[in-house]
């Protein structure tokens, strides 16, 4: 421990130049470059010994396959050794810090992929009888609790696959509760700092997006938000905390102010994480909210997913969640999943997704849940609060903290590009900071400002850890303050150089070829 | 609180250094009614390892598990035997605790395996191009209808009476805001597909028309006809793929035409799992990738020449097009995607064909002798590794009978149709290599003694 400190960690070096050495493999010792599976493998090779089957007359009719499928093989050994060594070019939490502001990477304990991978929830099919998935009802009935406790809520819609679909099914439900009383509203508000996803999700659903701008501070300018307020706005979207990091001190005024006026509020839940245990959505008058399994409770991102979105909803709401439902009846739980099948359920504005969720996903985040309490997740909010005002503080004298004056930040805290020198840009710190040995944080979002860095600790990491990536950050600044040409070129000791992003996408190249490169070169 | 590493010195240290008196300094901007400053009724206090363990297990031991009994559950979820390495391979934490990726320098690792997935896909549903994965089949299958709404602007989907109606439903629900219109209808416990009956129904309104392939009651019906009268009217023609181990063994939607193919990737490397989470599979011809949902990976090069890979063509998503983009989705299914990926790569050619072949034939034994039960009667004389069975009885109760029994027999057409008179004494049975002859046995007897 005493070894790391705000300088990092500096072992004796040496000083020959042999890095730049060519070798004859490409390879660099334990940097190893692997070619691709359809480079390496072939169509008869295979790494599976398949069982002995009952063997029967073949009923393909005329269909059956006659031209081959383009499949390379790799036996067990060649398998392992591939996907092992593609593993060791990626950074991952387990690493080190991962400070990816509005995406929250925090530590993915063992224990949650030990109970996902019980038989009786990994290895159980989603349409046995319900008596034979008492257990599995169980869980989600117990998560579905905690849920709506924690957010003060009357309801959850489990279903959702991610955030994303989760504001799908919030803006849904918003619609349908419109429509059950007649009223055919046109246009959902978006605060400029919202979440790409919002937008996108509420034009699907067939609205009318329309901006609403943040004050200097970086809230959502109230007073534009009333006067836009009218008889056409179904709905209002905003995030809180917000992506500036910071807390939305008025929602419950605008959620007073959207009601009066006929609308619905829906909250980005993302950021969870920073209030859990401390605020209830409920008590600001929010009526749908989705939770980010994945951030708030831990579940892994896995290089992109699976995510899991639950969608918690206020009283009025609750008629219009999607189906199935998990419900306690006097013989055990009960899934319900027939449209319009109870009278309650009547108008459940539909099914978002063929089965009933994120199952795997349900199983970790109650696994973290119950391992915190309600005691532990309440200092989770406080420690994710206090790191990233941590962080804020650490760093504002060196790089600019446009909203540093607006208020304590939540779960992140936000820099712009401000005072580098002429000519470098975040994302060249950001390349910096993997030569360091950290992963970048969230760069050029929010768009409210110019060139944003986005870092959010998350209560997983320690001080000691912070330090010295406050360390790394702050010397990564300094030299893009000098002006410092070798910080245009990084990374330098990464995987791969700067990568042509331009080049993909004016020449895709997305499925292996052969001889790809001169294809992609021309 | 073993996950959180700060101790009460650290916290001391950090408020000295932010300024702060206490940590309620820090959530000043939370109304006073809006604190909760006790303790939240309803929810209990932390838990140790052990305490978690012996509760999830407990909760787990109720329920049947597949593997323990004979079982013929699909219907769009499949078990399959997965090779240990998937599990060990997805479980290290550089692919396990890695984000979306962002920073391609340190995700090649991520990034050079989706590039490997699309092309596996591509190759597997036979199409020109696919994505880096969706959320399931039945999303997948949603976003492909609103692509054909974009590249045709059209809003009439015509859908095969032999989708998958959970896939139906969420298209409907979708359709509801959206303006599309879908046409549908339940199947009938026919031999062949309603295939004529679809392109009777094309006009030019008609965005797409979407088949299932092998279809909802087992059943294979060649595309090619239907994809020709969709592109006489300027339709697209999706193919839906739930069981894709059938690709090994039947000839690929997209070599029949399809302009499209969407599919539900569960069975390689994933797992039942209850429904999810899944991995939606997502081909299409290369003239409509601008119009594709989802995240996509490319190859490109660094700054010293070596092929490297990034995700591209980002300017349809979200987090850039805003309410313009093609599609709300901003994550995929990586992990899935990566055991999918590292499954098929254990296979390849030889052994996908080889499991297909398993799966059909074992199949074929276990109707040939289900069949030879009194009241069993077969309903399609085609099919892969999944059939239906006509029952003298009606089919769900049986079910439940069975389950009683301690054999998951399959799933009961009155359980995904439930208002259909016509469909009650349906029975989907699906056979894969997991079913031994001593299971089909169990329930051949079991079936006797129902029925009887």
């Amino acid at each position: 421990m005493n070894a790391i400190n705000q300088s990092g960690w500096k072992p004796e070096m040496g000083s020959g130049d042999t890095a730049t050495a060519a070798t004859f493999t490409g390879n660099r010792a334990l940097m190893l470059e692997e070619a691709l599976i359809f480079e390496i493998g072939s169509d008869t090779t295979c790494g599976v010994d398949l069982p002995e089957t009952p063997r029967g007359a073949s009923r393909l009719g005329s269909l059956a396959r006659a031209r081959p499928i383009g499949l390379p093989g790799l036996s067990e050994p060649e398998t392992v050794r591939h996907y092992t060594r593609l593993s060791r070019q990626n950074y991952g939490i387990d690493l080190g810090f991962f400070p990816l502001g509005s995406c929250t990477m925090k530590h993915n304990p063992r224990l949650n992929e030990k109970m996902a991978r019980l038989p009786g929830f990994a290895d159980i099919h989603p349409l046995q009888p319900v008596d034979t998935v008492q257990g599995a009802l169980g869980l989600i009935h117990e998560l579905q609790h905690w849920l709506v406790t924690l957010t003060g809520m009357d309801s959850v819609a489990m279903s959702p696959k991610a955030g994303a679909h989760g504001e799908l099914c919030g803006i849904l439900a918003i619609r349908a509760a419109l429509e059950a009383r007649g009223d055919a509203r046109q246009v959902i508000l978006v605060p400029e700092s919202a979440h790409g996803t919002n937008p996108a999700t509420a034009a699907f659903a067939g609205y009318k997006v329309e901006d609403v701008p943040a004050t200097p501070e970086g809230r959502v300018d109230v007073a534009a938000l009333k006067a836009r307020l009218g008889p056409d706005v179904a709905g209002v979207m905003i995030t809180n905390p917000n992506t500036c990091g910071l807390f939305e001190r008025d929602l419950r005024e605008i959620s007073d102010m959207v009601h009066a006026a006929g609308g619905f509020v829906y909250c980005d839940g993302a950021n969870f994480n920073a209030i859990v245990g401390r605020v209830r959505p409920g008590d600001l008058g929010v009526d749908a909210m989705h939770i980010n399994l994945h951030k708030t409770f831990s579940t892994p991102h896995g290089g992109g997913g699976p995510g899991s979105g639950p969608v918690v909803f206020s009283k009025a709401l609750t008629p219009f969640a999607p189906l199935p439902f998990v419900e306690k009846t006097d013989e055990g739980f009960a899934l319900v999943e027939e449209e319009n099948a109870q009278d309650h359920h009547a108008s459940a504005f539909g099914r978002m997704v063929a089965f009933h969720g994120q199952m795997g996903m349900f199983t970790r985040a109650l696994s973290y849940i119950m391992s915190h309490g309600a005691d532990g997740l309440r200092q989770v909010a406080e420690d994710a609060v206090l790191n990233a005002n941590y962080v804020l503080r650490s760093l504002e004298g060196t790089l600019d903290a446009p909203f540093a004056a607006s208020g304590p930040c939540m779960h992140e805290a936000l820099f712009s590009d401000d005072n580098l020198a002429e000519g470098f840009s975040t994302l060249d710190v950001a390349k910096g900071l993997i030569d360091e040995g950290f992963h970048p944080m969230t760069v050029y979002f929010p768009l409210v400002v110019h060139g944003a860095m986005l870092v959010e600790p998350t209560e997983t990491e320690s001080k000691a850890a912070l330090d010295q990536f406050i360390g790394a950050l702050r010397s990564v600044a300094e030299r893009a303050k000098a002006g410092d040409p070798s910080l245009k070129s990084a990374p330098h000791f990464a995987p791969r150089r700067r990568l042509d992003e331009t080049l993909a996408a004016r020449k895709p190249v997305l499925v292996w070829k052969d001889a790809p490169l001169a294809e992609a070169a021309e | 609180m073993r996950y959180l590493p700060l101790t009460t010195d650290d916290r001391s240290a950090m408020l000295a250094t932010i300024g702060a008196a206490s940590i309620d300094d820090l959530f000043v901007d939370v109304p006073q009614a809006a604190r909760l400053d006790g303790p939240i009724h309803g929810l209990p206090g932390h838990a140790s390892e052990l305490a978690v363990e012996r509760h999830l297990t407990a909760l787990a031991r109720k329920n049947t598990v597949a593997g323990e009994v004979p079982f013929f559950l699909g219907c769009g979820a499949y078990r399959h035997h997965v090779p240990a390495s998937v599990d060990h391979l997805i479980q290290r934490g550089e692919f396990l605790t890695a984000y979306t990726p962002y920073q391609p320098e340190i995700a090649q690792g991520t990034l050079q395996m989706l590039f490997e997935f699309q092309t596996q896909v591509a190759r597997l549903l036979g199409t020109d191009v696919a994505n880096a994965s969706m959320y399931d089949g039945s999303t997948a299958c949603w976003e492909a209808i609103t692509m054909a709404r974009r590249v045709t602007r059209k809003a009439k989907a015509i859908v095969s009476s032999g989708l998958h109606p959970h896939y139906v439903s969420v298209a409907n629900t979708m359709a509801k805001f959206t303006g599309d219109v879908l046409e549908t209808a339940a199947p009938a416990l026919t031999a062949e597909p309603d295939t004529a009956d679809l392109i009777a129904r094309i006009d030019d309104d008609t965005s797409c028309v979407v088949v299932q392939y092998p279809d909802i009651l087992g059943r294979i019906g060649d595309l090619s006809e239907l994809a020709a009268a969709c592109q006489a009217k300027k339709a697209l023609l999706i193919a839906v793929v739930t069981e894709p181990v059938a690709l090994g063994a039947i000839r690929s939607p997209g070599e029949m035409g399809a302009d499209i193919v969407v599919g539900e990737g569960q069975s390689l490397g994933v797992g039942l799992q209850f429904g999810g989470p899944y991995v939606g599979l997502f081909g299409c011809k290369e003239k409509y990738v601008r119009q594709m949902p989802g995240r996509l990976c490319g190859q490109t090069q660094d700054a010293e020449g070596k092929r490297g890979f990034v995700l591209t063509l980002s300017t349809r998503e979200q987090h850039i097009r805003r309410e313009k983009a093609t599609s709300n989705i901003c994550t995929n299914s990586g992990l899935c995607a990566l055991a999918f990926s590292i499954h098929m790569t254990l296979l390849g050619e030889k052994g996908l064909r080889g499991l297909a072949q398993a799966n059909h034939l074992a199949a074929s034994a276990a109707a040939d002798r289900l069949t030879q039960v009194a009241g069993v009667e077969l309903v399609t004389p085609t099919f892969f590794n999944e059939f239906t069975l006509k029952l003298s009885k009606e089919a769900r109760p049986v079910v439940r009978t069975l389950a009683d029994r301690g054999i998951l027999a399959g799933v009961s057409l009155g359980r995904l149709y439930p208002g259909a008179d016509a469909l009650q004494n349906g029975l989907v049975v699906a056979v894969t290599e997991t079913a031994t002859a001593d299971d089909v046995e169990a329930l051949a007897g079991a079936l006797e003694a129902v029925l009887a």
